[in-house]
């Protein structure tokens, strides 16, 4: 048997006594852990797996569409300097007639090498088989679109493809690098049951739109150390004569850009939020820890009084922290395995990444571990310093009140209004007014956390109001496979239940400024336009100059160009036109990027007559059928998108990932919020356990002792809710800040509700862990505390 | 030949400074401590007597004044070397016991017999003062005048060079006063063990080699008693 020293006993048999609050504090460490290593290890694992999706699959490296090349460039093409494999192929948007769906559908048909695979933008056949050569009819289509339908292999698709119906058999399901994000053109968000990729042998396709022995679109990946803005030039240089739309690399692809983005945000969330609750956690356990080894003063005394060296009772008083932090990131590392298992399962739904997998990383462990261990010892070891610094005769004594005068709530002539039980609770927070300030800090971090937590929703919110109900005022936004005529206004509005008809025109452009450049469709809307209209974060409702660019907050910063600096555009249809235009408006919009022009200037860019590339309609909201039908029986619909459908599925899709994270965060918050007021009461109990039995003893009631006790904590717990309104408010900027991307800007508002829960929230968690430490006082053995001498 | 002094203290002043008042708990107090002989303290409350000997055991520094043990300089000594001083050489009796209220009394003296060079055992020093059947009793399932004798058990069982004893028979009766001053007495007697105490109970003076009478934290006289008295003897 292991004979253990006396000091080891009290060590151990100590630990058990304060197994509650090591435990509260250890859950901090818990949380904080777990945190880190599930955000932090998630974006690692998300990081990896995109690395391994790309390579296997060879995402390419630059990309350029065009109107008609002969395959025999393709030689060409390959010569290029830097550059390491070239995939030439046939991509087309053609109407799907989809039976079970209201509105027509649209496909993005992409030839694919009749046997072998495509050297670059490979496609992973996830359901069913690859297009076998020979077999005309043979269309993979991609998974979105083939679970979002409810499709079985073997079912017959048809098409309109170049103006002839083509019914087509659905032989596999894929996914590829390439179109990871696929939006129907016109949307801001997927539409997968009305929009799918359909990859067809290109021996199919190609004839099918007179594309024989031609292509439309390359993909090409760059050899090691290649100068990619020398590939794009000589691209567009050889690619020009066949109508070449300007050739982009990865930063400019949707897919990448758009899962880049993802990955950017994940990445500043998954190192934020831990960060903060790091730091907040680092905060709490000097403070708490400090605190608890405080009330051993005289046990110190007594042990240095003794014989007992300095160092052998700091570490033995650090055994507190090293046991909370130690137990905490065991716990924090468990919760990290199983969060992690299912914040990678989430994500695996959404980011479609096939090698996706959770692996619990042991250095994030070590870490959060060891950032914690460092601040509990730190803790630990100053109130352990301040006691041993002391004389022991004067350590083992104890501490006598700071002061006796009457403190400032007294002279100022409060004192006689309130009662003997009220004058107590002040004097002891005004005898020690920092440690009262500190520990109102500690829960206001817990409410700051739950700010940051709730607020996005608020700022999502007013992000969809602004964007659905202030910007797009549409019923339906429909965008035609071509240009058409202007007269297609007149059309649109004969259809019964349109009401309103808005045309737009959109072309597809080159914002350049000085060495900065950016390619985006350009928006023209018409000046007087009731329907689409341009919203900054605040409301505010932009009217459309008649002259001049507006730009996206976003993209201004991009380019660098602040109002009335003058842009290049360069249009990439028809007759590539160069127009010099000066930035006329900057909005600070919330969703995508965009850049509009009056339409009637962007006609004269594109030196082409009154047309429309789609329209806004309003409806009358009875026949919606109809217009749907009406509509989708129209060669020239691409697209008709409804706002309110986009609507639903964006919030589905942040709702879901939102959710947990606000899981975590009031977990995480209640947990700080009960660590800072329990130890805060037990501390209290434990140093003025004598004077409230005294108080039992003379007379007082259970009830009226523990008023005394909880009402310190109280006026802490209270002080502490404005206080975390304003770090949190700070927080939440810094998040939206961070997040900030080319996809959504989420405002910086705080709803009255935010505010309300959040109150709640640290009220129910104040009184849970009074709750707690009632039960002690009441069951407290007067005799005992009154006998024993400390 | 006179007897060697092991412990010198020469003008030990202590001043408590709070706020505006200052509190001289010692003025200029010279008090040499002789291998082998018990000293008693007396005086009033408030005299100056724990000052003296929290002083003396390395509890506390002077104000000003010297402090020697044997030759060593105790008073530029720091925190680490006053540790070793009182680990190796002071056994103390505090005036409040302060005994870890999570260790039973057996623990409390291991506490001290486990840093201790020549210990005797934990059981030995609890039979000592009579506790020898609450070993295993945590300080508060003890009575008062118990946890004292643990306190007095836990300052023997190390068999120190001087033992400082502040108050040892506070809290207890006659009898067990009695037993404990037998417990001190012994082990200064059988152990060469240089001891003072402190008590307000006159009677016990005689019991002493020397009387040292304190007042407003100055010695006020010194008396040598030509012969110890006996145990029996003595009642109050
Ligand atoms: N930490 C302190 N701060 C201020 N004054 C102190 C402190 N400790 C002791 N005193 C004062 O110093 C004086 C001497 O105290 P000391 O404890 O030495 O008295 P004592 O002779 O042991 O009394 P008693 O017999 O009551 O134990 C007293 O007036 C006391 O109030
Ligand atoms: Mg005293």
């Amino acid at each position: 048997m292991i004979r253990l020293r006396a000091l080891d006993r009290k060590m151990l048999r100590e630990l058990w006594r304060l197994r509650g609050q090591l435990l509260s504090i250890g859950l901090v460490v818990a949380t904080a852990v777990t945190t880190l290593v599930t955000m932090r290890g998630t974006y690692e694992a998300l990081v990896r797996a995109r690395g391994e999706y790309y390579r296997d699959y060879r995402l390419a490296d630059v990309w350029s569409s065009l109107e008609r090349a002969p395959n025999s460039l393709e030689s060409r093409l390959e010569n290029i300097a830097g550059v390491a494999d070239v995939e030439t192929r046939v991509t087309w948007y053609a109407t799907l007639d989809l039976p079970w769906l209201e509105a027509p559908g649209q496909g993005l048909f992409v030839s694919v090498p009749e046997s072998g695979r495509a050297e670059v933008d490979d496609i992973m056949v996830r359901i069913g088989r690859y297009v076998r050569p020979g077999r005309a009819n043979e269309v993979m289509v991609s998974e979105a679109f083939f679970l979002a339908n409810g499709l079985v292999l073997g079912d017959t698709i048809r098409a309109v493809l170049n103006g002839v119906r083509r019914d087509m058999e659905v032989v596999g399901a894929a996914i590829s690098p390439t179109h990871s994000y696929s939006v129907p053109p016109g949307a801001l968000y997927p539409d997968d049951e009305r929009y799918g990729l359909f990859w067809m042998s290109e021996a199919v396709l190609g004839p099918n739109l007179d594309m024989e022995d031609g292509f439309n679109e390359v993909a090409v990946t760059l050899a090691p150390g290649a100068n990619e803005v020398a590939v794009i030039r000589e691209l567009d240089r050889i690619l020009d004569p066949y109508g070449g739309l300007g050739a982009y690399g990865r930063e400019d692809q949707l897919s990448y850009k758009i899962l880049n983005d993802e990955l950017e945000s994940n990445r500043t969330m998954g190192t934020a939020f831990p960060m903060v609750f790091l730091g907040v956690a680092a905060f709490l356990l000097n403070l708490v820890l400090g605190r608890l080894i405080s009330t051993q003063r005289t046990e110190i005394g007594s042990l240095k009084a003794i014989g007992y060296t300095n160092r052998e009772v700091g570490l033995h008083f650090l055994s507190y922290s090293v046991a909370a932090v130690g137990l905490g990131t065991l716990l924090g590392a468990l919760g990290g395995v199983w969060a992690g298992d299912a914040m990678v399962g989430q994500y695996e739904e959404y980011f479609k990444l096939p090698t996706l997998q959770y692996r619990l990383s042991w250095s994030l462990v070590l870490i959060g571990g060891g950032i914690s261990l460092l601040a509990a010892v730190l803790g630990g070891s100053g109130a352990v310093r301040r006691a041993t610094r002391l004389a022991p005769a004067e350590a083992m004594r104890p501490e006598p009140p700071a002061r006796f005068a009457p403190g400032i709530v007294e002279r100022a002539g409060v004192g006689e209004v309130v009662s003997t039980g009220t004058r107590l609770i002040l004097r002891n927070l005004e005898r020690r007014p920092v440690r009262a300030a500190l520990s109102s800090l500690g829960v206001a971090f817990s409410v700051a956390i739950l700010v940051i937590g709730m607020f996005m929703f608020d700022g999502i919110d007013l992000m969809m109001d602004l964007q659905f109900r202030v910007a797009q005022r549409e019923d339906l936004t429909v965008a035609f496979n071509r240009e058409l005529g202007i007269d297609v206004r007149h059309e649109l509005a004969r259809v019964p239940g349109v009401t309103s008809v808005e045309p737009f025109v959109m072309i597809p452009a080159r914002l350049r400024s000085g060495h900065r450049e950016r390619e985006i469709p350009i928006t023209g809307l018409e000046v007087d336009g009731r329907l689409r209209r341009i919203v900054s974060e605040d409301g505010r409702v932009h009217p459309l100059p008649m002259s001049g660019l507006v730009l996206s907050r976003m993209l201004a910063d991009r380019l660098d160009v602040s109002r009335g600096d003058t842009v290049t555009v360069v249009a990439l249809t028809g007759l590539r036109q160069t127009e010099l235009y000066p930035v006329t408006d900057i909005v600070d919009d919330l969703l995508g990027v965009a850049a509009y022009l009056n339409v009637n200037e962007l006609r004269r860019l594109t030196r082409e007559g009154l047309r429309a590339s789609g329209a806004f309609l309003l409806t009358d909201g009875v026949r919606d059928e109809d217009v749907n039908a009406e509509l989708k029986r129209a060669p020239a619909v691409a697209s008709v998108v409804s706002p309110a459908t986009m609507l639903e599925s964006f919030q589905d899709q942040l709702d879901d990932s939102l959710l947990i994270a606000v899981f975590f965060i009031v977990g995480f918050a209640s947990v700080i919020s009960v660590a800072v007021i329990y130890n805060g009461t037990r501390i209290a109990l434990s140093e003025r356990g004598r004077e409230l039995a005294s108080l039992r003893v003379l007379g007082f009631t259970r009830r009226e002792v523990a008023t005394l006790l909880f009402g310190e904590q109280a006026v802490i717990t209270i002080f502490a809710i404005p206080i975390g309104w304003g770090i949190g408010y700070g927080l939440a900027y810094l998040v939206v800040q961070a997040l900030a991307s080319e996809t959504y800007r989420i405002p910086l508002v705080v709803s009255m509700q935010t505010y309300t829960w959040t109150t709640a929230i640290t009220l129910v968690a104040a009184a849970a862990s009074a709750a707690l430490v009632r039960r002690r006082l009441d069951r407290m053995d007067l005799i005992a505390v009154l006998k024993t001498r400390e | 030949m006179s007897p060697e002094v092991v412990v010198r203290a020469r003008n030990l002043s202590k001043v408590y400074e709070m706020g505006e008042v200052e509190v001289r708990a010692l003025r200029d107090v010279d008090l040499d401590l002789y291998s082998g002989e018990l000293a008693v303290l007396l005086g009033a409350s408030g005299s100056g007597k724990s000052t003296l000997l929290n002083i003396v055991g390395g509890l506390d520094r002077p104000t000003s004044g010297t402090l020697h043990y044997h030759d060593r300089d105790l008073s530029e000594a720091d925190d680490e070397e006053l540790t070793m001083y009182r680990r190796r050489h002071v056994g103390f009796v505090f005036q409040l016991y302060n005994l870890i209220p999570s260790l039973t009394a057996r623990e409390n003296v291991s506490l001290v017999s486990e840093i201790a060079s020549n210990p005797m055992t934990p059981e030995e020093a609890l039979t000592l003062v009579g506790l020898g059947d609450r070993l295993d009793h945590f300080p508060a399932q003890l009575s008062g005048g118990e946890q004292q004798r643990v306190a007095i058990a836990r300052a023997v069982t190390k068999q120190p060079d001087v033992l400082l004893c502040d108050e040892p028979t506070g809290a207890l009766d006659a009898e067990t006063g009695k037993l404990v001053l037998g417990v001190i007495d012994q082990v200064n007697r059988e152990t060469g063990t240089t001891t003072a105490i402190i008590t307000h109970n006159v009677a016990i003076g005689g019991l002493g080699d020397r009387v040292i009478r304190m007042s407003s934290g100055e010695i006020a006289d010194i008396t040598i008693n030509e012969k110890r008295a006996d145990l029996a003897g003595i009642s109050w």
